[in-house]
């Protein structure tokens, strides 16, 4: 790699050829405050907060898109470069409600924290803001209020460049510019699939999630509900962030203790349904390989990517695995199963689950999902939701005991956590089919081949005679490329795994902020952890899965398994 | 063949059309054939003589006569009179506006006699839809000359020397600019001409590919084999349908002829031409946004670097210029660079096409050489300020240009002079301003231009400009408050540094250059709640002169009863009632009430 000399504040330092400044000077620990800048968006250099002195350039120079060069000279805090930093700030904050005190971003959002680190103490534009925006929350899963919107475009980059939709663009000129949705459509009636991470993204509460919580604090204040609570694999690596604990840390214990403290009935773990998912979609995986069944089947368990399916490719949607998400199993066993054996009128159960992501909201409100005889999951709350309610409860949540899972739905395995992360349910999926196919125990359980980053990965696995061809994809915009590979007949697969967020779940909507490259990796790495933690590593071996089958369900694909467990797709037209 | 004895020009640009030239030619033709002339005098209809103001214009040939204002019901007499026995019609001639004298021939007329037509030459000329004439006065000779004799770096070596630069608004080195894309090594470059002309008031751009636009063409495929581009697109705006459809017909039959397509002249050159429509955003002017519109994407400007000529059209090499700047071209290649360096001054050669606009006498487009003063062109070609008032002020270089007062009027109008007094070049638009133009009310109509226009991505142009406009609007309202002066500066030097794309930084622009010469008026709004020129209606007031006879209307068309007075005594306003709606001004027969 050719490096670069240049100066920045006196420093003499070093960088790769083609990096910006703001590139360079965060490699050399000085930082420059960056609003419509994301680490993996491509920059546009619209905001104008992170000008620069360069030498040689006419004027001040947006530091996250201008180059570096030879013997270039910068310098970041010159009273031209502060006066103009303040005055952009200025601005944004002049077209700003001021009711930070009440807004949901209050504590995380970028622009309140920049416009305290640079001081502001005074706007001198008393124009007001632009208005006349209504707040669109007309879909279960995110909120976008266009007042608070400073037009960073941020949502636009992710949409269109990790997820393929372009569901936002600008439109309108100058001041009255906007981020739009087609035709200036609700989100209910544009393509969106709710998959959040344009709320990941967003620097304000332009764009939140739907919060949830004062429905879960009015069932559990509800003395005649029975209030059971999930928690997905991705929010034990996560749910720490929201509560001053680093990224990575495993938290699953304190969280029960948590959930315990807040006053739900009983505490569940969505592993015990991933597992069960892997039983249910591995058999008809294998029904499908054996039987001539439309193949590649491609995973089901991320509603964003189902979103997608049905509004973009409805003409794939037999490719899709019938098998509900663990989410929605766990609802319809809770409902039925556990009330059965806990002498429980379901009638009286609410289930509310813990998710790292928006869209689960809108899948737990399709209408078909009611097999139980009730809706089968009542509440969905997001990790940042969860942390509030910690927060709100007053909850000492580094110093909480470790605490266990209620039983019979509380049990899960390795293969179940790693869920969480882009591979996790083929490497679960393969860990169960091989034993089931070979009828004996395999002793290496870790399939790396089907581990990584790389948006679209593909492996041959041998399962005794037999050769597998899966393929691992994440992000929209891959998935898309996929279903255009299926379509032109070029994708060999058998399997294929398909998680609407980056990095999976670990990188999902509703998870907590920031999140980049680096935190998603070290999530990751703790879902491994517990993975490699586990007693079991394998979905088949969870005892209260066994049971389960054993003693009320039958057999993986049986007729009661059908009806609760599997579910239909259907084009949807907006 | 056939003797033609006289041409008739009539003119077909924008301005004459839509007074009515196409129906002088039809009733030309008519009166023609009634007087069995139509063998030996020919009808022709030209592009923009850039003499609106006059329109329609009608000039005959050999006498080169020029009538101007012409009706349709004129047409018999020209007919009978002039061509018919030899008498020209002296009531439709030129006056000129300061001696009042009748100028009967073309060149002779004030208007045109200081201009240099180099660019504008063919214009008002030839038959713009017929590239015979276009090739009969010695079209596509430089394509000829550059693709069989040159190399391209003798083409680029050429455009260099003759120190052609960027009509557009930068002016940045043509040759140069030609020369950086010719280096970048890439299968595919583009050439684009931006003709998206928005300026408020600038047409010469629109005239040129009305009147003459096989020149451009002809600029931009000489740009082409000089770069090594093999496609092009003109990228002009949808509100100029005489222009495109000129365009088409130029495209259409220089394709036919070889002059464009596959290899020209023989030579392996190949260049093909694509018209893109543009659909009125100002912004679409700036040349990234522009790219980002032809590939059908908002048209929203990106930061450079890359510059177009590394990454430009669909990341291709490209090269953008002007329609003015490439209409130039053609003459540098046959006359040769130095034959070109004799126009101009040192640094900014060749001629500039202005459009004089506002309270002047001779409105239209002129070409003048490089230099000339701006004296020059208000007085000896425009003809001076209208109504005998005293000049104020010219803006020049539209939205993003500046407001000139009296004492620089001899100031040489060139891309360095103008910057340094704080106005710019720009693509030439020239609005005059008399002694009834209040500055303050100026620089908020062209800030509120920008502010409307601006794209809305970078927040000091977004956010800012607005905000300029709300403290201008407050000032102009009576509403304006110590440090607003300092506040606007503040905001348009941090504007300046700060925006994204030209459009931004210029901006301020004309608050900056009106703060500068016209400091005294933003002070009077702010401090003595007066608009020294009487055009901010919220700070204005009527009083009664000792002009009044006291009739009493005045008293009974004030809507708020603010008027008193005896019938036949001098009658008093009540400045504290009065509205300042101007319904007793307008009502006194006597023009005893005065605004101030």
């Amino acid at each position: 790699m050719t490096m670069v000399n240049l100066t920045i504040n006196g420093k003499q330092i070093q960088a790769p050829q083609g990096a910006t400044i703001l590139e360079a000077a965060r490699g050399a620990g000085i930082h420059i405050p960056t609003l419509c800048y994301h680490p993996e968006l491509r920059p546009e250099g619209a905001c104008r907060l992170c000008m620069v002195e360069a030498s040689g350039a006419r004027t001040l120079v947006a530091s996250c898109v201008y180059p570096i060069s030879e013997g270039m000279v910068v310098n970041t805090n010159t009273n031209k470069v502060r006066e103009a930093r303040k005055t952009v700030v200025e601005l944004l904050l002049a077209n700003h409600p001021k009711d930070c005190l009440s807004c949901q971003r209050s504590g995380d959002c970028e622009l309140q924290k920049i416009a305290a680190d640079l001081g502001m103490r005074k706007i001198r534009f008393d124009g007001g803001a632009r208005k006349a925006h209504t707040i669109d929350c007309s879909n279960p899963s995110l909120v976008r209020d266009q007042e608070k919107c400073i037009l960073c475009g941020r949502c636009i980059r992710v949409c269109r460049d990790v997820q393929g939709m372009s569901v936002y663009s600008f439109a309108r000129r100058g001041f009255d510019t906007i981020v739009s949705t087609a035709f200036e459509n609700d989100l209910k009636d544009a393509v969106c699939t709710y998959c959040g991470q344009c709320a990941s993204v967003c620097p304000t509460a332009a764009i939140v999630e739907k919060d949830d919580t004062e429905k879960v604090w009015a069932a559990i204040n509800d003395p005649g509900k029975v209030v059971l609570v999930q928690t997905a694999p991705a929010v034990r690596v996560a749910l720490g962030e929201e509560l001053g604990i680093p990224a990575g840390s495993i938290v699953t214990g304190k969280m029960v203790a948590a959930l315990r403290r807040l006053g739900f009935d009983k505490v569940f773990d969505t592993n015990f349904s991933a597992d069960l998912t892997i039983m249910e979609e591995g058999h008809e995986f294998l029904h499908r390989l054996q039987n001539g069944g439309v193949l590649p089947m491609i995973t089901s368990c991320s509603p964003g990517w189902v979103n997608m399916m049905e509004l973009k490719y409805p003409e794939l949607l037999p490719h899709l695995s019938t098998a509900k998400s663990p989410q929605q199993m766990f609802g319809a066993v809770a409902k039925t199963y556990y009330a059965e054996k806990a002498g429980i009128n379901p009638a009286d159960i609410v289930c509310v689950s813990v998710m790292p992501c928006t869209a689960k909201k809108a899948e737990a409100a399709r209408e078909e999902m009611c097999d139980s005889g009730y809706r089968d999951v009542d509440v969905v709350i997001t990790t940042r939701e969860l942390g509030r309610m910690i927060r709100e409860a007053g909850l000492d949540f580094a110093n909480l005991p470790e605490e266990k899972y209620d039983s019979p739905l509380g049990a899960g395995t390795g293969a179940a956590v790693i869920f969480g992360t882009t591979g996790g349910v083929m490497e679960a999926a393969l860990r169960t089919v091989a034993e089931v196919v070979l009828g004996e125990e395999i002793a290496n359980v870790e399939y790396h081949d089907v581990r990584g980053m790389e948006q679209t990965r593909e492996a041959v696995i041998k399962v005794g005679e037999t050769e597998v061809k899966v393929a691992v994809v994440h992000t929209l915009a891959s998935a898309r490329k996929m279903l255009e590979r299926i379509k032109a007949g070029t994708a060999d697969y058998h399997f294929i795994e398909v998680m609407a967020c980056p990095g999976g779940c670990i990188g999902g909507g509703g998870q907590p902020l920031p999140v980049n490259a680096e935190i998603r990796r070290i999530r990751r790495e703790a879902l491994f952890e517990c993975d490699r933690a586990s007693e079991l590593r394998k979905s088949h071996e969870n005892p209260e899965i066994k049971e389960l089958y054993d003693t009320w369900l039958g057999k993986p694909l049986g007729e009661k398994a059908h009806s609760l467990l599997h579910t239909h797709y259907s084009a949807q037209k907006r | 063949m056939q003797h033609i004895r006289a041409h008739v020009l009539v003119c077909g640009g924008t301005g004459c059309k839509s007074a009515g030239s196409k129906d002088i030619q039809l009733s030309f033709a008519k009166n023609l054939e009634a007087y069995g002339l139509q063998d030996e005098v020919m009808v022709v209809e030209t592009g923009c003589h850039g003499f609106c103001e006059n329109g329609p214009l009608v000039i005959i040939y050999p006498e080169g006569t020029f009538y101007c204002k012409v009706k349709v019901e004129d047409v018999k007499e020209i007919v009978e009179s002039h061509l018919y026995k030899g008498r020209i019609v002296e009531r439709l001639l030129y006056r000129e506006p300061m001696s009042l004298e009748q100028v009967p021939s073309y060149s002779e007329i004030g208007f045109y006699k200081k201009q240099k037509r180099l660019v504008l030459e063919n214009c008002g000329a030839i038959n713009p839809e017929q590239i015979e004439e276009y090739i009969a006065v010695g079209g596509y000779e430089a394509l000829a000359k550059a693709v069989t004799t040159m190399s391209p770096q003798e083409v680029i070596d050429e455009v260099k020397k003759s120190g052609l630069r960027g009509r557009g608004g930068g002016g940045f080195p043509t040759g140069m600019k030609w020369e950086f894309a010719a280096k970048s090594v890439s299968d595919k470059k583009y050439v684009i001409c931006n003709a998206d002309e928005g300026d408020p008031g600038a047409f010469m751009d629109r005239s040129v590919l009305e009147g003459d636009p096989h020149r451009v063409l002809e600029g931009m495929a000489i740009c082409g084999y000089a770069m090594g581009a093999d496609e092009g697109y003109i990228y002009v705006r949808a509100e100029y349908p005489l222009a495109i459809k000129r365009l088409r017909i130029a495209i259409e039959q220089a394709e036919a002829l070889g002059l464009l397509g596959d290899n020209i002249f023989d030579s392996g050159f190949s260049f093909k031409l694509h018209i893109k429509e543009g659909a009125g955003a100002f912004v679409c002017g700036e040349e990234t946004a522009l790219m980002a519109s032809i590939e059908g994407k908002r048209g929203m400007p990106r930061p450079r670097p890359p510059f177009p000529a590394v990454s430009g059209l669909w990341g291709k090499p490209t090269n953008i210029n002007n329609v003015e700047t490439f209409a130039n071209v053609a003459q540098i290649i046959v006359h040769g660079a130095d034959w070109y360096c004799q126009f101009g001054t040192e640094r900014s050669k060749g001629t500039k096409v202005f459009a004089l606009t506002g309270k002047i006498n001779n409105t239209g487009l002129a070409e003048v050489p490089m230099g000339i003063t701006m004296r020059e062109i208000i007085y000896d070609i425009g003809g001076g300020i209208t109504n005998g008032k005293k000049f104020k002020a010219v803006q020049i270089g539209g939205p993003s240009g500046g407001c000139l007062p009296e004492n620089m009027l001899d100031l040489p109008v060139d891309y360095d002079s103008l910057i340094a007094a704080g106005a710019m070049m720009g693509s030439g638009g020239l609005v005059v301003m008399d002694e009834d133009t209040c500055m303050v009310d100026v620089a908020k109509f062209f800030l509120n231009f920008t502010q409307s226009e601006s794209c809305g991505k970078c927040t000091p142009c977004r956010e800012g400009t607005k905000r300029m406009l709300e403290i201008l609007t407050r000032i102009t309202e009576g509403q304006g408050v110590e440090g607003d002066i300092e506040l606007l500066e503040n905001l348009a030097k941090n504007i300046k540094e700060t925006a994204l794309c030209g459009l931004g930084q210029t901006a301020p622009n004309p608050v900056l250059s009106t703060l500068k010469y016209f400091r005294h008026e933003y002070e009077a709004h702010i401090k003595e709640k007066r608009c020294p020129a009487g055009v901010c209606e919220k700070l204005a007031n009527y009083t009664i002169t000792d002009a009044c006879r006291g009739c009493g209307l005045c008293a009974r068309n004030c809507p708020v009863q603010a008027i008193s007075g005896k019938i036949k005594s001098k009658h008093v306003i009540d400045q504290a009632v009065c509205i300042k709606c101007g319904a007793c001004m307008a009502a006194c027969p006597f023009k005893a009430i005065i605004k101030g």
